[in-house]
């Protein structure tokens, strides 16, 4: 099913009366959601994910504009009407009752012609609970079983009516570092089986990566950037979304344009001719550095780490402003000296963005695409 | 370990003295007393050691009046308050508008003095001089004969008692209630809207499970509560509730104590055992109900 926000925007009574006014949760959002894909939904705390999944499924209305499912208005439609499946955060798993009564619960809500039998029920909680493996654990109760174990129940019910559309609102979040891991593909492998239109919001930016077709950056109620994982990740719009996406983060420097030349502090990096004079914000990927002798870099070092195939050397430069210290990993191969105190860094240009100092926003120039016409390249070979 | 329970018990001295000197020994002295056969409280001395005073007790007619009296009030409050305080609670946790206004009002009774509530009633059912009572005016508005509820027929007297134990209960009830349901994650809600659920089968199938703990409490504390009546029942039918023939068991151990017929604390103190087993037996049955309904549920 696709899905389609038109001029979406949620707004709150302010709860503060001396302030007065009204909290815009989520602020003119248009975007459509391709069918049988899984979109992730990906911001700080309090951007407005949960408030936008909310009015996909019907909990909340939209305070203006309109949302469609397919060729439908659903913006004023309850969300049992809609055919939507929901996980929650929480779970929402009904503590009382056992799996196979969680997962059976919505479909005792079907009436008239819609009611099933008792064995049509059952064989429906099968097929669902096969879906995500837990035939086993049909006669358990939420508090017998593990979070990973809680979460795929709660999937199991959401999916049990087979809806058109299934929202997850942060599933993974209750889970430690490792289920997160195996989860997510879960998650995924679900989605590639059923083919069902799926939006999965999350705060962790990897998780979103790794699994999403598409992702939507949002900022403050914002959207800031949507697009395929790699492409968001490669070709930031604005320096909101480069910082956010990336582990280790982003290196962002105060830098300067003279002449068609790209400086940090006095030294010269690259040309970057048609950029107009003045100051910009330059944000280098952590593996856009590349430790040269030569380098115009200059930077004070700390440490070098070596962490499996990587070598990740932290650094130190007076114009960086995103952090206390650079992060650059270079293949370990690459000698470097740990036991002075300078080293010296060469910019990759294709991983090396700029932006515009006050509005944020992005400043093309020229050499900046080639990582992705080298990797289109290398799909088509390979 | 043994220096740490050593320590743990020589905290809980106090507290297992305060205890021992005004609840166990009194207790104890209480099962003594019970089968001291013709106790003569002025000169401490008894005849015999038996089961007289039990079949005494069990005999006398005002304690047959006294259980019934009891037994009616607990079968008759003790559900209806509970479900009235239920639908209340839901009621006011659905609202939006003026929900602390309502809640305050509804509280209001639980701190108010119980001799103004005692006024209330006598405004509502008493008959004066000068009016018949707010609740006659009505039935008499409606056509109906004026009933005196404090001096005339039982049911009309035991009406008065219900209502009136009723309404000194719910505001606790309503107060345990509401804050239970207000304790329920909204998330189980919002999954059980999103699935299509209607109220009804939201409120009997997630809401009641969610907060029975709760309701079991209340009732078990409710029986216990109701079978130890008695002030209330003073407060509104005077002190000789014998010849008002609305005695409770609690009064009738008080009246063998230091009523007008008293003075015989080994009828009282059986009196008091019968009431004790009662109460043991009823809570049980409770605890074993509730026990079984929260695993199966
Ligand atoms: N009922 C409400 N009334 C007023 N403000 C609200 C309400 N619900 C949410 N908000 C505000 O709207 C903003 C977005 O909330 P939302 O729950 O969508 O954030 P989120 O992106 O899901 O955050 P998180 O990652 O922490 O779950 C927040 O700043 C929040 O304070
Ligand atoms: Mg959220």
């Amino acid at each position: 099913m696709k899905i389609v926000l038109e001029h979406v925007s949620k707004r709150y009574p302010n709860r503060n009366r001396k302030v007065g006014g009204v909290f815009t949760a989520v602020d003119d959002f248009n975007l459509t959601i391709p069918d049988g894909k899984l979109i992730g939904l990906l911001g700080p705390s309090g951007c407005g994910k949960s408030t936008t999944l909310n009015m996909i499924c019907g909990l909340e209305t939209p305070t203006e504009g309109k949302i469609w499912f397919g060729d439908t208005d659903v913006t004023n439609l309850s969300p049992e009407l809609r055919g939507v499946g929901m996980v929650f955060q929480s779970y929402a798993l009904y503590p009382h009752m056992t799996v196979q009564e969680n997962i059976m619960f919505p479909l005792g809500n079907l009436k008239g012609e819609d009611k099933l039998s008792k064995e049509e029920m059952l064989r429906r909680v099968k097929h669902a609970a096969s879906l995500v493996q837990i035939e086993e654990l049909l006669e358990r109760k939420p508090s017998e079983m593990s979070g990973g174990q809680q979460q795929r129940v709660a999937i199991a019910r959401a999916l049990v009516k087979t809806p058109k559309v299934l929202l997850l609102d942060e599933p993974l979040s209750n889970l430690d570092a490792r289920l997160r891991l195996s989860t997510r593909e879960e998650i995924r492998r679900i989605q590639r089986e059923t083919g069902i239109t799926t939006i999965f919001v999350t705060h962790d930016q990897e998780e979103a990566m790794s699994i999403c077709d598409e992702i939507v950056v949002m900022e403050a109620g914002f959207i800031r950037q949507v697009g395929r994982p790699q492409d968001v990740y490669d070709e930031p719009e604005n320096l909101f979304v480069s910082k956010f996406l990336g582990t280790p983060p982003i290196n962002v420097f105060d830098a300067e344009v003279q002449d068609g030349r790209l400086l940090i502090g006095d030294a010269v990096m690259f040309d970057v001719p048609g950029v107009p004079n003045g100051p910009v914000v330059a944000a280098v990927r952590p593996e856009g550095f590349i430790v040269d002798n030569k380098g115009p870099l200059v930077c004070g070092l700390d440490l070098v780490e070596r962490m499996g195939r990587d070598k990740s050397v932290v650094a130190t430069h007076p114009k960086l402003t995103s952090a206390r210290q650079i992060r650059a990993i270079i293949d370990s191969d690459v000698h470097v000296d740990s036991h002075v105190d300078t080293v010296r860094f060469a910019l990759r240009r294709p991983k090396t963005r700029l932006f515009d100092v006050q509005t944020g926003e992005r400043v093309h120039f020229p050499g900046e695409e080639v990582v992705r016409e080298y990797q289109r390249q290398k799909k088509a070979t390979s | 370990m043994n220096t740490r329970s050593f320590k743990g018990w020589l905290y809980l001295i106090p507290a297992i003295a305060f205890l021992g000197v005004f609840v166990v020994y009194p207790l104890f002295d209480v099962f003594i007393y019970s089968f001291e056969e013709g106790y003569n409280s002025a000169s401490q001395t008894y005849f015999g050691i038996g089961t007289y005073n039990y079949s005494y007790v069990l005999r006398d007619p005002y304690f047959i009046q006294a259980l019934k009296n009891t037994f009616i009030l607990v079968v008759i409050t003790v559900p209806l308050s509970t479900l009235l305080a239920l639908a209340i609670s839901v009621a006011l946790s659905s609202i939006q508008k003026l929900k602390e206004l309502y809640q305050t009002i509804y509280f209001l009774p639980y701190v108010t003095n119980t001799l103004a509530v005692g006024l209330v009633f006598m405004i509502l059912f008493q008959k004066t001089p000068y009016s018949d009572g707010f609740v006659n005016q009505i039935i008499m508005a409606f056509g109906g004969n004026a009933v005196d509820f404090i001096d005339g027929p039982y049911w009309a007297k035991m009406t008065v008692m219900c209502i009136y134990t009723i309404w000194v209960v719910l505001p606790f009830k309503i107060l345990i209630l509401t804050s239970a349901l207000a304790s329920v994650n909204p998330d189980y809600y919002k999954a059980a809207r999103v699935d299509g659920t209607s109220s009804w089968r939201i409120f009997y199938r997630i809401t009641l499970p969610m907060i029975s703990p709760m309701i079991f409490y209340l009732v078990i504390t409710g029986f216990i509560g109701a079978f130890k009546a008695y002030g209330d029942v003073v407060g509104i039918f005077g002190t000789n509730l014998n010849a008002a023939g609305m005695n409770t068991i609690v009064g009738y151990v008080y009246d063998m104590l230091y009523g007008n017929s008293g003075g015989y604390p080994s009828y009282a103190s059986a009196a008091a055992l019968v009431l004790f087993v009662i109460v043991l037996t009823i809570t049980c049955i409770n605890l074993l109900v509730q026990r079984r309904s929260v695993q199966t549920s």
